[in-house]
Formats: structure tokens, sequence, C-alpha cells
């Protein structure tokens, strides 16, 4: 039996570590831990909430159109604002963009380097590689003396010696299974999605004034005026702007992001079978294509227990508590409770070992996330619960894409409960969503060609028009899944807010009950070849996507000083 | 050098980019550094040229926004040149190598490269309670950022966290979240690069600069290079005129938001916050956040979570609305001001206390011009 210990987790947002017990070359148990903690909601205590979206925003840089959009969302549910169609629009388009955007960047510069040898890639035959480029994809970077280019780039940079962010890397090691051609198309997407993600968040700019952290947010609506006749608007040129890119984006995503997932994949298909995690998924939907509360969704919310496809459950918030009986929090009331987020309360109180340190504890508290749960049971939320949901409630694109890229891995919907099917999943969601834009930006185009220029409901702008107290909840579904703000406001200030993330769901410790939460379950079973070298637990590990900083937040509901923390 | 000279010149033409283009690229940042276009050659050969410097970047209590944003630099094929022009050898967001592999890399660097490297730091530093909020490889981030900034070269603090606490030290600030000048005290050479995030664009000129000239350009009390902090947002403006004409936005949508006229009614900090924004703009100068629409909220500005909130109440103190207003007077005013509007919270205190600790550290500081010096 080996400890293997992973920190930093590194091409993840945040600060990560993993533990994992390792027996016979395979993980027999597991222990995810963030350690990093800010306390951001404390710091929205008695602010105004119309702020608090630029506050949460710098949650996180990388998802970092999500905790504004749920904070707008929760102040509207509380004060009753309604924004009209054209912020709606503009927010569709700009969450969008970020899930395509965040996806890319993903495959590429985050989870590639697990599956993709660069050092292999030096052996490859330029002519081969253009062969094989051409048989997967009509992409035209593709000829020989472009993979000549590629791989001479990479030679010179290896022989000088200074191998940067490449160094210290498992480069040789047993598990990667690609052969060189594949390594060098790989390593040369790499570098055409570090500037083609430079140019596609463009959109955000256009739509929000800057990448990243924007700005055009605004509780009821957006900041961005929408005028055809006006330079200082979002008008046709704009919106042709917007067009260009998203078409460049589509083309992008269907003709290199999609054909690299498929010829990674065939090589890797034995992961189909590791990195199953909770089989439980979690879906809070997005994409509003109507306004108002009761709009319908693109994407469609519902919850699916033990991998059984036959029956999506209707999503209900009020299932959801958060556990801290392995969490660095206690609770008033004993640290067995489980608590929903409106009675949810947050008293940071480090028990861990004092730095530096070696080892954790992990028999008992271990981590500054929460463990949240749904209907008492851990839960999945990314990518592939919005695929599988998506999926099972008969959405045609969805269904379409998922039926096709199984099909060509030859591996049935079975495959999808693994960590390659979180990356299949991920891809699939990206061509949706990169396709789906165009009828969003169009939509906008017709609303402005007939005079509707409205983006704001400024009827509730000023806090006199609020309730003296109001609750509210603000749900979207970020590139990492399910997240949710939820904000008390009383004389108008915030008097209580609380966030339920993605990474908290994913990433979290055990509950009360001892029962391990996603990647925790994921990682049992996972091979490791070499306990030095732990490769695999980074493919399952990276196939969630971790955002961990998204993932650690605090809140004290009854307004009393953050206990101070006693370190053993 | 040879080798260094043809690898950057293959790189060039990978990405398409002419020799012509390269130098017209140097002459741009010469101009952006309100040098004489001539130095643009002497930028050029420096590129070249120079040996690979290792850089190291650091991330604390942050939100990884500043390591996006440099893959955002614009100008994207010249820009990205800066950052393969420098090793960067560890970087936890996008490195290969992971847990010990990964520290091992750090290690090395301070251990073989000691006073020769570049520090950047991204986010801010807790200190509270032996500094549990933040430890990476279970060491904590105020050990790691002694032993990797102490032996750097110099410590660039990228963002607003690193360079003043930023948003975990806004009041009541929990964890007893520092910037990289607060909490490593007496550290030299150290340059603060704030805004949330930085614009890629200051980075990328900072790095050449100090690689060209080998040492760093001239710096406000605040520590900031004045290319790209010495004006107030408010002075460069492009709805400047509508400004000095009286004519603003009074509501979202309204006629005068869609015609582009002055958001300060609508909380604009343009006139307290010192960047270069409106001229550089962002993500390849698209667009910035004035030009969307939406006020400035001031996030160059120390403490601008406390001081220039509530983001929406527009700033008091100005003279009136119409020509010739002093800008330097309503920055003295406001900052103020909005902060006194703000003491009605109750959170505020901490705050105050936390800015008269920093006024009066400012104060007994070394005036930190001198640090930078005509090349």
């Amino acid at each position: 039996m080996t400890r293997v210990v992973v920190d930093p987790v590194t091409r993840i947002e945040g600060h990560l570590r993993i533990e994992a017990e390792v027996d016979g070359g395979r993980v027999t148990d597991a222990w995810s831990s963030a350690t990093m903690f800010r306390g951001i909601e404390l710091v929205l205590k008695g602010r105004d909430p119309r702020d608090a979206w630029a506050f949460t925003q710098r949650i996180c840089g990388v998802c970092t159109t999500v905790h504004a959009i749920a904070s707008i969302r929760a102040v509207e549910n509380a004060i009753g604002a309604e924004p009209p169609s054209n912020a709606r629009l503009l927010r569709n388009l700009i969450i969008a963009s970020q899930v395509v955007q965040d996806h890319v960047i993903h495959f590429y510069h985050l989870h590639a380097l697990d599956w993709v040898d660069i050092v292999s890639a030096l052996a490859a035959d330029p002519a081969q590689t253009s062969a094989l480029a051409q048989s997967i994809s009509d992409w035209p970077l593709s000829s020989t003396d472009y993979f000549a280019g590629v791989k001479s780039r990479l030679q010179e940079f290896v022989e000088r010696g200074q191998l940067g962010p490449f160094g210290n890397a498992y480069w040789g090691h047993r598990a990667y299974a690609l052969p060189p051609e594949a390594n060098l198309m790989a390593v040369a997407h790499y570098l055409e999605a570090l500037d083609w993600q430079r140019d596609f968040i463009r959109i955000h700019a256009v739509l929000g004034g800057k990448n990243p952290h924007l700005q055009g947010f605004l509780v009821g609506g957006m900041a961005t005026p929408v005028d055809p006749d006006r330079q200082a608007s979002i008008n046709m040129t704009s919106i042709q702007l917007v067009r260009d890119l998203i078409e460049k984006g589509r083309d992008f995503v269907s003709k290199v992001y999609i054909p690299d997932l498929l010829a990674v994949a065939s090589f890797y298909k034995e992961w189909a079978s590791y990195g199953g995690g909770v089989g439980n998924f979690l879906v809070c939907g997005d994409y509003p294509e109507d306004d108002g509360p009761q709009a319908r969704l693109y994407l469609p919310s519902g919850v699916l227990f033990d991998r059984d496809l036959s029956r999506v459950h209707p999503f209900d918030g009020d299932q959801i508590t958060e556990h801290i009986k392995h969490s660095w929090y206690t609770y008033e009331g004993g640290d067995d409770q489980a608590l929903h987020p409106y009675q949810g309360e947050t008293r940071p109180r480090y028990s861990g070992p004092k730095p530096p340190y070696e080892r954790l504890d992990t028999d008992a508290k271990y981590s500054w996330l929460k463990a949240p749960r749904y209907d008492g049971r851990p839960m999945e939320v990314g990518p592939l619960s919005r695929m599988l949901v998506a999926y099972a409630s008969g959405h045609e694109r969805v269904r379409q894409l998922v039926d096709h890229v199984l099909g060509q891995l030859g591996v049935g919907p079975a495959a999808l409960f693994s960590t390659l099917g979180r990356v299949a999943a991920r891809g699939i969601e990206t061509l949706v969503m990169a396709e789906k834009m165009v009828d969003w930006l169009d939509e906008l185009s017709a609303n402005l060609t007939r005079g509707d220029l409205r983006i704001h409901d400024n009827s509730k702008w000023e806090p006199a028009s609020w309730p003296r107290e109001a609750t509210g909840v603000g749900w979207h579904e970020a590139p990492r899944g399910a997240l949710s703000h939820w904000v008390q406001i009383r004389d108008g200030v915030i008097a209580n807010y609380q966030i339920v993330v993605p990474s908290t769901w994913n990433a979290g410790p055990r509950d009360a009950a001892g029962v391990r939460g996603p990647y925790e379950e994921a990682l049992i079973g996972t091979p490791v070849a070499d306990p030095e070298q732990p490769l695999e637990l980074l493919r399952t590990i990276h196939s969630f996507d971790p955002c961990i900083a998204c993932g650690v937040h605090v809140l004290d509901k009854s307004g009393r000083e953050v206990a101070r923390a006693r370190v053993q | 050098m040879g080798n260094a000279h043809s690898w950057l010149t293959a790189e060039l033409e990978r990405r398409g980019v002419s020799r012509r283009e390269f130098l017209s690229f140097c002459s741009t940042l010469a101009t952006a550094l309100a040098l004489p276009a001539s130095l643009g050659a002497r930028i050029a050969e420096a590129l070249e040229h120079g040996e690979k410097p290792t850089l190291v970047w650091l991330e604390f209590q942050d939100c990884a926004g500043n390591a996006e944003s440099f893959l955002r630099a614009s100008r994207p094929t010249t820009a990205e040149i800066v950052l393969d022009v420098l090793s960067v050898d560890y970087h936890e967001t996008i490195m290969a190598a992971a847990g010990h592999r990964a520290t091992a890399a750090l290690a090395g660097v301070v251990e073989k490269l000691r006073g020769k490297y570049l520090a950047v730091v991204e986010g801010s530093i807790p200190v509270a309670d032996d500094g549990v909020y933040c430890t990476i490889g279970g060491r904590s981030a105020l050990e790691i950022a002694r032993e990797v900034c102490g032996n750097a070269a110099a410590t660039i603090a990228v963002g607003t966290c690193a360079s003043y606490g930023g948003l975990p030290a806004a009041a009541p600030n929990p964890t007893g979240a520092l910037s990289v000048a607060d909490a490593l005290p007496g550290l030299d050479n150290l340059i603060n690069m704030p805004a949330c995030p930085v614009n890629a664009e200051n980075l990328a000129t900072l790095i050449v600069y100090y690689l060209t000239f080998q040492h760093w350009p001239p710096l406000d009390r605040f520590r900031r290079p004045t290319f790209a902090y010495g004006k107030a947002i408010h002075d460069n403006c492009e709805r400047r005129a509508h400004f000095d004409a009286g004519q603003y936005v009074e509501a979202w949508g309204d006629e005068a938001h869609r015609s582009g006229y002055c958001l300060y009614k609508m909380g604009c900090k343009g006139p307290v916050t010192h960047q270069n924004c409106p001229q550089i703009r962002w993500n390849e100068g698209t667009s910035w956040p004035i030009g969307c629409g939406h006020p400035c909220i001031g996030c160059a500005e120390p403490d601008f979570w406390d001081k220039m909130t509530p983001f929406y109440a527009h700033l008091p103190g100005v003279p009136g609305f119409g020509l010739h207003t002093n800008v330097d007077k309503v920055g003295a005013l406001t900052a103020l001001g909005v902060a006194g509007a703000f003491a009605a919270h109750t959170v505020v205190q901490i705050g105050k206390r936390r800015w008269h600790e920093r006024s009066a550290a400012a104060a007994a500081a070394p005036k930190s011009p001198e640090k930078g010096g005509r090349p």
C-alpha cells in the first residue's frame, strides 16, 4: 500500500491536493482537498446587492462570467427585476462563448498533456502527420510543410534545453499511447488553440468590454446599449464582428477539436472503463429561450440517479444540502448536520496540520470545500451531466452528436460513465453551443431591426423600489456544472450570501455519513503504473476540469465574526 | 546566440510575421513606453539575442484571472513571442508537471538561478493563523513567497490582489490577506501591476522593457510603472468631451447611453483611476469597459473594493458639470467621499484601519521612482 500525494494538482484553476492509497497498481481510496480559502461571501455582507456580481465574478478568472451571471440572476429573483429580451440574448451569447472557449482551453491546454507526449512528437514523420490530419478533417493547416515547421520549432525548443512549462513532466511514461504523428498533430493544435482562444474571446470584449472579468453586467439587464443607428452601441457592425467570430469558433470546434478528440480517444478506449464516479448527475438547466421566470431552457434541467438514463427526475433546489463533517468549518448545531443553503452557515475552523506539513489527517477534516448533497446523495455536475440529461430528455441535437461519437468510437452509452465519457461530453457540448449561438445573434439582430432597444428593467434599479426583505436564488450552468447563488437582502443591503459551486459538488470531501465525493469515488480503481508519476490519476481528476477557487467559499449567516481558526 | 536568433526567426515565420512587422512592433512598444522610436531596434535586438530568462509565476489567493489575461496578449503574433522569449519554469495553471515534480522545478530555479530569475506573484498572501488559508505542497503561501521572491532578481505583483491585497483583503479581510509589498516588507525590486486583471499588454510591455534595458521603468509612489498608470482614465476617456459638455447618461439604455455620453452619473470612477485602458483598450484593442457602456469601477486603485463602492454611486465633490474641471481636485475629494458613503455599512471599520496602516507604511517607504531611471 502506497500513499500518493499530488499537491499542487496543476493545469487547473486553484489549489487542489489529492491523496490516494495505491495497492497492486490501482487506487483503492482517495481524498480531495482544497487548500485555499478567501471568504468572499463574508466580504459581501452589508454591501449593495447591485455590486455583488463584480465581487463574486472575481471568485474565478478562468470561468470569468459564471458568478456574475448567477449573482445578477439571484438579485433579480429577489427584487423582482425582469431583464428584457435583449439582455437575455446578450447573456446567452456571453455564457455560450464562455463555455466554448473554456472547453477548448481545457482540452488543449489543461488536459491534453495527460494524453499527448510532447517529446514523442519529435519522432514524428511530418508527411505521415499530414496524411493523418487530412484523413480526419479538412482543416486547411495540414500540409507536410506545416507539420515539418511545427516539428522543427519543437526541436529547437527542446534543444535549447529550457523546457519551461513542459519541464520535469512525465514524458516517456508508458501510459502514453499515441503514435508520434498523433502527438505532433496535437502539439500543432495546442499552439493553434492558443491563438484561437485569444481571438474567439473578443466576443466578450464586444459584448462586455473586456475579458477576463467582463464588465457589461447589470442587475436587471445589461450595460451594453443596443442601437443599429449609433456608433457607441451594439449595432450591425458589432453584430457582424460577433457573427464572424462565432463562425470561426464553430469551424475550429468542428474541424479541429472534435476530430482531435475522436482521434485521441480511439487510442485510449480503456479509459471508458475508469473514472466512473458516483453515477448520479445533476443539472439545473440554462439558456432561457424566452423571457420571464418560466422560460423554456435550451439545455434542460434534470437529475439522474444510479446511471439510469431511462428516468429523468425533475430538479428541485429544495433537495440541496451541504455537509461539513470533513471540511474545515463548524456548524452551530453540530458538524453532523446537513443544511440547505438558505439556512447555511459557514464558520471556518481550521483543524489540519500546521504548515509546512507532509500529510493531512484524512480521517478528520481535510478540505476547505464543503460537501454538497442532493436528496442526501453525492452528485456529479458538468458537461457530462448536462449531455446525459439532455440525451435522456430527448434533446435532438445532443442525441445526434452523442450517438455519432459513440458510433465513431464503437462503444455503447455505458462508456459515457467514465473519464473518457467526460472528455467526450465536453467536446459534444462545445459543438452544440458553438452551433446554437448564431440563433441568439439572429434574434438579437431581429429585435434591433424591429426597434426593440431595451436592455434593462429600470423600474427596479433604485433600492427604494425593493421590498424591505427579499430572498432570491440564481441558477446557472457554468462550464463546470450547476451553480447557484442564494442572496438575502435586508434594507437594501446584503444580509446573507451563499454560493453552491460546481467544483464544490465534484471536488468536495466525504459527507457526514462518510460517503465519498465525485472526484474521490471516480479515482477508485484508476490504474497507477508508477506511484512516483501518477499520470493516470491526473487524467481522471482533469476530466472534471477542476476549478477550486470557485469551490471554496464561506458565509456566516448570522453576521458574527468568523471564528478564529484553531491550529493543532 | 545564433540558435536563439534562428529560433525567433523561425517562430516569426511560423506565425506569418514579417521582419518588418516585428520591427514595427518593437517601435510601437518603444512609443508606448514614451521612448524615442529609434530604440525600437534596440528592443528588437534584445529580444532576438538575449538568453531566455527564467520566470516563475506563483499563484496564492488568486482567481487565475491574471494568468488568463496574459494568455490574451494583444498584437497576438508578437506578444506571444514575448511569452516564448521567457522560460516559464513554474506556472501552476499551464505547466505539465504536477505534485512534487512541480515543486521540484520551482526549488531548482531558486537554487540554480538565485538572484537571476523573475518572480511573478498573482493573488494575495494570507498571514492570519500561520498561513493555513493558502498552502501549496503543504507549505504556506508566505513561506513560499519569502523564499522565491526573496531570491529573485525582481518580483512583479500582477493584478490588484498581489499589488494591494485586493478582494481577499476587502473588509473584513477574513484571512489576513496582504499584498506582496505588505507581506514581504523590505523586498527590493518589486513592481506592482494592478488592475483586475492586469492588462496583458502592460505586462508584456514591462517585461520587454526589462529585457531590453536590464532595469525597470520609472515607478509612481505605488510602485506602478508610469507608462501604464501615469494618467487618470478620465484624462484620456473617449467620452471626456461629453463630460465637459455636461452630457450624461441618466438611465441604462436611454438615448444618452446609446449615444455614448459620459457615465459619471452612473457611478464612473474614471476620474480617480489611473490606468491606460482608454488608450490600449482590451483584447487586441477590441473594446474596454467604458467603451461597452459600463462605468469604470476603479480596479487599478488601492482598496478599490472598499473605496470605490457602491459602484453605482456617483463620485461626489465634482465642482459643477462643465468645462475645465480640475480632475486632480476631483480625485482628492472623491475617494474619501465614496468611502464615506460606504461607512454607512458596518463592514468598513477594518478596511479603514488597514487603509491608515498602509498610508503610514507608504509614507515611510522610500520614494520608488529612483528605482527606474533613464535608458
